[in-house]
């Protein structure tokens, strides 16, 4: 169909660092309110977002009326449907479930994970700029 | 949710937490003063924190947005409702008709603590808006050489 297919040659990394930089948003929320009396920690299932994530990417496309019309490859980012909350380890006295040490390790995994969907991101599109330039 | 929300809502963790820093400072400063009557004494100030709402919806896009909060805020700054000090001390210029003077119920001991919980917790903040910065600066990198 086309000759350089973006959502093919990009693969999963691009809904990945996508769905990264969403998780460190709510990380961040948790984080910042790991002083708010009954506030509830939230995430979300890394995988079960990217399946979701992948299956929309193949369902989502442009509406073709015309058969001059340029058919889409994808227009969707991943998506979380739920946030999920966080089984606290102790109970706290003013209900909240936040667990800093532990926000603050996922928050910083999640970092060094975005990295390294990055440096795939990053590598696909050295390889396509490479295949387009020949050297 | 964007990589730039996080810097809101680091940045409104920072605020918070300088508004508890705040009243930390109050109270310790106040921790001596005293009063004639009961009622004029200092009572310790306290944040009430709250998970703040997002407002806009068009930022949150795909999360659920019953689910989904943005950040803390201060909602309220309450008086600890611990008892003052009563203290004799029939010289004192602030002293009533018995000789009493009423101080503050500040816990000085307590007090320590949460400033030190308060600046861990911001320091957590600004460490959070440290990782996001170096993220977005790599992001901006994508597709160079």
């Amino acid at each position: 169909m086309t000759a350089i297919n973006f959502t093919n040659a990009l693969g999963v990394h691009e809904q990945a660092l996508h769905l990264r930089t969403q998780r460190s948003a709510v990380l961040a929320n948790n984080l910042a309110n790991a002083e708010t009396p009954g506030f509830k920690a939230r995430d979300f299932d890394f995988v079960t977002a990217l399946q979701q994530a992948q299956q929309s990417q193949r369902h989502a496309r442009l509406r073709v009326t015309h058969e001059n019309h340029v058919t889409s490859t994808t227009l969707s980012h991943g998506s979380i449907s739920a946030l999920s909350y966080r089984a606290p380890l102790q109970k706290s006295l003013d209900g909240n479930t936040v667990d800093a040490q532990l926000e603050s390790a996922a928050f910083a995994r999640n970092a060094l994970e975005f990295g390294a969907s990055f440096r795939f991101l990053n590598g696909k599109f050295s390889s396509l700029s490479k295949a387009i330039t020949g050297r | 949710m964007s990589l730039a929300s996080v810097f809101d809502i680091a940045a409104m963790g920072m605020s918070a937490q300088t508004v508890r820093l705040n009243t930390t400072a109050s109270n310790m400063a106040n921790a001596d003063t005293s009063a004639s009557t009961e009622a004029e004494a200092y009572r310790a100030r306290r944040p009430v924190f709250i998970a703040a709402q997002q407002q806009q919806y068009g930022q949150l896009q795909s999360l659920n947005r019953e689910q989904a909060s943005f950040g803390v805020m201060v909602q309220d700054i309450v008086q600890s409702q611990a008892p003052v000090t009563k203290a004799y001390a029939p010289n004192d210029p602030q002293a009533n008709e018995e000789g009493y003077v009423f101080f503050s119920n500040v816990n000085t001991v307590e007090e320590m603590a949460d400033m030190i919980s308060a600046s861990r917790s911001f320091q957590m903040n600004a460490e959070m808006m440290n990782t996001t910065k170096s993220m977005m600066q790599r992001l901006l990198t994508m597709g160079q050489r």
